[in-house]
């Protein structure tokens, strides 16, 4: 346990000019220290803020200087306070000095670990570079650099840098920013230390690990391009999918007086024979039978392991070919990555010519790899070359499984060329989708780029720790909607859309859509029916019967249509052939709604659902059908609440959608205070 | 299936079981090969491949092709059904009772079923029945009325009766050397039987059934379809000269079929693909490329070969006590556990109501090598719920292939999300069909804590790393040119693994004695390597990057690894002297091994190099089973 131990010091800024992003910086610590909470909770984490009005911290009383750095919490086992405090930050007042606060966290770590702990001991720090630091006492700022990055060397420790840059710098900043860059950009020269910039808010919740794994090689030996030529190299995982966590199952068995118990569930699994339902075949009686054609065949692992197909441990190149050869949707897996063996020179030098080489002559190498002895199969796959740009990062190969024969299904599709020219576009509608595809564009050379892989956190997971730190303390609470910043990952980001909305609205100018009306809705709409079976019965019933009455009374309307809803609505309702119809319209009605909701993108079928909706509302008075309408205005706040359409209710509530209370009509067993109030309620109990 | 107890954590988009289950549903293929076994079919007057080996007949060339052709069904599509047609035979057994006509069945199958090892089996011994049994003799001779062709093809289509045309495939397929049936005929009766069995032909056709001919050809002379046959089949002109060379060709596919479970294309999810601003289109998923995983696996009891039944029981950790399917679910944090129910997990992972929503585009240069999870999945456009989807889809497919950008989009279904990219695929196609089919091909995108670091791993602190200088690279290059695979395509190797499971499956079904001979087509060319210029190229590039140092530095790897190792080789040494100190027989023959404690007992297990794991019974175990008691 103790081997994997992680000490952290996080270097805030809190000066002013980053108040506006420290909720982020608040949600991106606070996530590091849940999942330290949860994934290793022995790692030990202190905090250290600059930019504050007080000055608070030891090396000021024993040399002097180091003012506006706060030590905000030292070095301690990570707990629920920590959590706390986190999710607070002060705010400060000043300019921040980085270099001095670097120096405050370096102290903290030399003091508690002196130099033990080697390669576990990490600095991170978070500003936006755009405060000016001092001057050094004596020497200059660079020789400052040099010094506290030896210093970093000789005690094993890490430096991550977050920079946030906002696309807006004011002009006297523009140098300050420069120098501040230059500095920091020192560090990566002279020890080990990262830095990175983010530019949007988003990005800035996925610029630190959150979780730190200890990696480990998958396979460790040579890269045989020849029997005659072999390079020593180390593989590891290059991506790694993060699961959802495995939650255990709960048991309320145990009584609620007993302190210790796990309340966990053991599953068992037990093989019994189909014939005798008592007997339980022991293990070493089981044996896996596999299928062969409509037979099961036995087959014994110990037969199997005779025969079955045993290559060695190697991993060997089958030769080069032109890149264009792989299709990138290829890729089968997570991906590798390949790395000279540290310790050999000149495995380094084979790699990186090789590397370089692939690159410029556009090639991969297809590989056959057997990671271990006794594996059971082999894998062949596309090495790819990463040069590096970093004086010390080595060179690199990626590595990506590719399918086998078998793996590929052999799916005919017609050719896009061959289709009528009904379902093709026309000259002016691909010009328009060109136009649409150059303005959407999520990487402009002027800015980072957006939602790139690297910077963008799981917003699932974001979701489950901050609601599992929600309800360690509030254990009833809701699960809370999904966070803005993370909402600019699932969602088109509505900035990026109203700057573009030209090209936009030429594509949708230039194209149209409609349901197919021989369709009936799909199967998911049926569902959110509670009795649809019925309804559709009734309607069978009411047009057979009716049928006479209505050609002889002319047009009368029997559905509601998509132009004029609201009429065909009320001419419906007031429909006397037969007492169905009320029935009918009011479903009809609420399907409409509820699609309509449902549907609706950023809001804007809401007025429309409006309109039907104060129809509805209307008819049910009228018709003496109260609960109805109660009852569906609940169906449908809850519908909006589960699906994240919360705006809908708020929406209702601000344009004075009530529910229909006993004065309204008496069938309702709604007072009026309960229906005024329903809406509004609604909005502020998941807060 | 790999029992997973929690359902909540699963991802619905590739159930092995619900894919078994919906390919028996979809369309499948009935077959009633017709094998002619007239006398002249046994005359060994065929060309044998081998040279060493005797001549074949056609008769057992064309049995041995049913035979391979049913081995790999019987993995590929093992629900579809197949008969085995003799004509011109001495017995009759068909169900209308027609002369001639004999269909080769085992006990337990229907004439027209799902083939099974024992029928495969008897097929493959039918030689050492067939004389005795069912007989060759001349169907058709002249005087006589009866047509065997005739027959033959009564019975197929009477077969072919069951199942629905609408969801099976129906095929006849004849195997034949007689180029002309009714050659011996003369007059009218020619004329007439010829038009009634090609009338019979028509209604076979005209019921959905295709009927298709393997002639063998002579060795003095060319099987002539243009006699008879090409009416039968309805062959004109160009297709009439191609016809006899590609009939070879498909009987020698017919042979060495790659054993490979096929798939039905079907639909994994139709999802709504919002472009922009409330305009959604529709598109469909297929499950392209997905690694194949050996057949679904029963476990059996050994001693009955009855499949086992597998309960699952919840049962309380602290109480003992059984319990229903638990549900919450929790989580151990702060000291608390907190609770969960299954209704709020899977609210958390509900992050979007949009199924697919389009967020931006990139240039492909964004797209990371390693940015990958999983296989990709395929997207095709389809008009049936939203008119207008395929035009739109094709016309950003377009504009995406022009300006050399892919999509980036959020996949969101109640079970799981995910960032993914849209690459726009061309179509692509060769002399075979089809290789790429256009539509665009959805990615998953890794998040950022999904994403390692393991390159910066080993970042020296203060030497910079060293970088390959021009000659270097050179040499590399010069090294790849000569190492290059011209026209490689994923297509190309057949899984060993996979290829040897079903091998060593259809020995062990069928009983066969030796195991039949799997390629490992994965292994590089060592001959090709050994090639002097790829040598030289190799030894030049050794030169520039290791200098006279090669071997040294080989040498120097392995020092390295022996000092991990030296600790390891010190303990077994250790072992061996301290093993040495007991007397294992004395105290094995006494039954006293259980009274030595475990740390003596490894004594003995390092020193003999066994493995020191498991339980003290294991090891005590173990050591007896190695001394031979």
């Amino acid at each position: 346990m103790a081997r994997n131990k992680e000490a952290l010091v996080l270097l805030l800024d809190v000066g002013p000019s980053m108040h506006h992003l420290l909720p982020e910086v608040e949600k991106i610590c606070s996530m590091i220290v849940q999942k330290k909470l949860v994934y290793s909770k022995y790692d030990e984490v202190g905090v250290v803020l600059f930019g504050t009005e007080e000055t608070e911290n030891e090396l000021t009383m024993e040399v002097g200087g180091y003012e506006h750095v706060v030590v905000l919490q030292n070095i301690k086992v990570v707990d629920g306070d920590l959590v706390e405090t986190l999710k607070k930050i002060p705010r400060g007042t000043l300019p921040g000095d980085f270099l001095d606060a670097i120096v405050v966290g370096m102290d903290m770590l030399i003091k508690k670990y002196s130099s033990t702990n080697k390669g576990k001991k990490r600095l991170c720090l978070i500003t936006n570079g755009l405060s000016p630091i001092k001057d050094p006492y004596e020497g200059s700022k660079e020789d400052q650099v040099n010094a506290i990055a030896q210093q970093m060397t000789s005690h094993g420790m890490k430096l991550e840098s977050v920079v946030v840059r906002e696309s807006v710098v004011l002009d006297e900043n523009v140098s300050v920013m420069e120098e501040n860059d230059r500095i920091l950009n020192l560090f990566p020269k002279r020890t080990c230390a990262k830095m990175v910039f983010v530019e949007s808010s988003t990005s800035l919740l996925g610029a630190l690990k959150t979780r730190s794994i200890s990696p480990v090689t998958i396979f460790r030996g040579d890269l045989e391009i020849s029997p005659k030529l072999k390079i020593k190299v180390w593989v590891y995982k290059k991506t790694s999918e993060e699961k959802f966590p495995t939650l255990k199952k709960y048991s309320d068995k145990a009584p609620s007086t007993d302190k210790f118990a796990s309340h966990e569930v053991k599953v068992d699994f037990e093989y019994k024979s189909v014939e005798d339902a008592n007997k339980v075949v022991p293990p070493e009686q089981r044996i896996k039978g596999y299928q062969y054609g409509p037979q099961v065949v036995p087959i014994s692992a110990d037969e199997w392991d005779a025969v079955k197909f045993k290559p060695e441990k190697s991993v060997k190149v089958l030769g080069f070919t032109d890149s264009s050869n792989i299709m990138r949707h290829h890729y089968m897996k997570d991906v590798n990555i390949f790395i000279a063996d540290p310790g050999d020179q000149n495995a380094i030098l084979a790699v990186s010519a090789l590397a370089r080489a692939m690159k410029e002559m556009h090639k991969v190498a297809i590989l056959r790899c057997v990671w271990r002895q006794g594996q059971g199969n082999v894998v062949v796959g596309a090495l790819t070359p990463n040069v590096s740009d970093n004086d010390h990062v080595p060179d690199s190969f990626y590595f990506n499984v590719l399918p086998f024969a078998e793996d590929v299904r052999e799916f005919q599709f017609p050719s896009f060329s061959n289709l009528p020219a009904s379902l093709l576009p026309d000259e002016e509608q691909q010009e328009a989708a060109d136009n649409f595809v150059k303005m959407l564009d999520l990487a402009p050379s002027d800015k980072e780029e957006m939602l790139q892989p690297d910077f963008t956190p799981n917003p699932v997971l974001e979701r489950f720790y901050n609601y599992l730190e929600l309800k360690s303390k509030h254990p009833d609470a809701a699960v809370p909607p999904l966070d803005k910043t993370l909402k600019r990952i699932t969602e088109p980001d509505p900035e990026l859309l109203a700057k573009k909305k030209s090209a936009i609205d030429s594509l949708l100018r230039h194209f149209e859509v409609k349901q197919n009306p021989k369709l009936k809705k799909s199967m998911k709409r049926m569902r959110e029916k509670p009795s649809g079976s019925d309804e559709e019965d009734n309607y069978r019933r009411i047009t057979s019967k009716n049928k006479v009455d209505l050609i002889e009374n002319g047009v009368k309307v029997e559905k509601i249509g998509d132009l004029t809803p609201v009429q065909d609505f009320e001419l419906m309702m007031s429909r006397r052939d037969n007492p169905e119809w009320i029935n009918r319209a009011i479903t009809e009605m609420k399907n409409k709604i509820h699609d309509l909701i449902e549907d609706s993108i950023e809001g804007d079928n809401y007025p429309k659902a409006l309109d039907l909706l104060v129809a509805l509302r209307k008819g049910c008075i009228l018709e003496q059908e109260p609960k109805q309408f109660n009852d569906f205005l609940h169906q449908l706040c809850k519908f909006c609440l589960e699906h994240d359409l919360r705006s809908f209710c708020d929406f209702l509530a601000s344009k004075g959608i009530t529910l229909i209370s006993k004065t309204e009509a008496v069938d309702s067993d709604v007072t009026e205070e309960e229906a005024r109030n329903y809406l509004v309620k609604r909005e502020a109990k998941p807060e | 299936m790999e029992l997973d107890p929690d359902d909540v954590f699963r991802d619905d988009e590739d159930d092995p079981e619900n894919e078994a289950l919906r390919q028996r549903a979809s369309s499948k293929e009935l077959v009633v090969y017709l094998v002619d076994a007239s006398p002249k079919m046994f005359s060994t007057n065929c060309p044998s491949e081998q040279e060493d080996q005797k001549d074949e007949s056609h008769f057992r060339i064309a049995i041995s092709c049913i035979l391979e052709s049913l081995k790999t069904q019987i993995i590929n599509r093992s629900y579809d059904e197949v008969a085995v047609c003799f004509f011109n035979t001495r017995e009759k057994k068909n169900l209308q009772d027609l002369n001639s006509v004999f269909v080769f069945n085992v006990a337990d199958r229907e004439f027209l079923d799902r083939p099974t090892a024992k029928f495969i089996k008897e097929l493959s011994r039918l030689e050492e029945f067939f004389v005795k049994e069912i007989g060759s003799q001349h169907g058709i001779v002249s005087g006589s009325r009866e047509n065997s062709l005739y027959n033959a093809l009564w019975v197929a289509q009477a077969l072919l009766r069951k199942g629905s045309a609408k969801t099976a495939d129906k095929r006849i397929l004849i195997f034949t050397d007689e180029d002309d049936p009714f050659g011996n005929i003369k007059g009218g009766a020619k004329a007439d039987m010829t038009r009634t069995t090609l009338q019979r032909v028509k209604d076979a056709q005209d019921l959905g059934i295709s009927i298709e001919l393997l002639p063998l050809s002579q060795l003095d002379r060319e099987f002539n379809v243009s006699l008879f046959y090409a009416d039968l089949i309805g062959l004109q002109g160009e297709d009439l000269a191609q016809f006899v060379p590609a009939a070879g060709e498909r009987m020698e596919d017919m042979k060495y079929q790659l054993r490979k479970r096929m798939f039905k294309k079907r639909i994994v999810r139709k999802l709504t693909f919002s472009v922009a601003n409330g305009v959604s289109i529709e598109v469909h998923t297929y499950a392209f490329i997905r690694p194949t995983v050996l057949g679904s696996i029963t476990w059996l009891d050994s001693v009955t070969n009855q499949p086992i039944k597998i309960e699952r029981s919840f049962i309380c950790a602290d109480t003992g006590a059984l319990m229903q399917e638990p549900p919450k679910h929790f989580q151990t944090y702060k000291n608390q556990n907190v609770k969960f129910s299954v209704e709020e997990l899977s609210e958390i992972k509900r992050v979007s109501t949009g199924q697919l929503r389009l967020l931006g585009f990139k240039p492909l240069s964004c797209l990371k090598d390693y940015h990958n999870l999983r296989p990709s999945t395929f997207i095709f456009p389809s008009d049936e719920e939203v008119i207008g989807s395929t035009r739109i889809f094709i016309a950003l497919h377009r504009s995406m292939i022009r300006l050399n950008r892919f999509a980036v989009a959020f996949y969101g279904t109640s079970s799981h999300s995910q960032l993914v990219a849209l690459v726009a695929q061309e179509e692509i196609i060769d002399s075979g069909g089809q290789v790429e089919p256009p539509g665009m091909h959805m990615i998953c995108l890794p998040y950022s804590d999904d994403i390692r670091h393991a390159e910066e791993l080993h970042s020296g602190t203060n030497a910079a790393i060293p970088r390959a200088n021009e000659d270097q690279i050179k040499k590399a290059a010069a090294l790849i040119k000569r190492i290059d695979l011209k026209d490689f395509s994923v297509y190309q190797f057949a899984n060993p693994g996979l290829q040897r499971h079903y091998a060593i499956l259809q020995a062990l079904a069928l009983e066969e004695d030796d195991l039949p001979e799997i390629k490992d087509e994965t292994v590089p060319d060592e001959e090709g390597l050994a090639r002097p210029g790829v040598v030289k190229a190799i030894e030049e590039f050794k030169l520039s990057v290791y200098g006279d140092k090669y071997d040294e530095s080989d040498n120097a790897g392995h020092k390295k690894v022996s000092e991990a190792s030296k600790k390891r080789k010190a303990l077994a040494d250790g072992a061996v002297q301290k093993s040495a100190q007991y007397n294992w027989d004395a105290l094995a023959d006494s039954g006293k091994l259980k009274d030595l404690t475990v740390v003596e007992l490894k004594f003995y297990l390092s020193a003999h190099d066994l493995p020191v794991s498991g339980k003290k019974e294991d090891l005590v175990k173990r050591i007896l089973t190695h001394m031979g008691k």
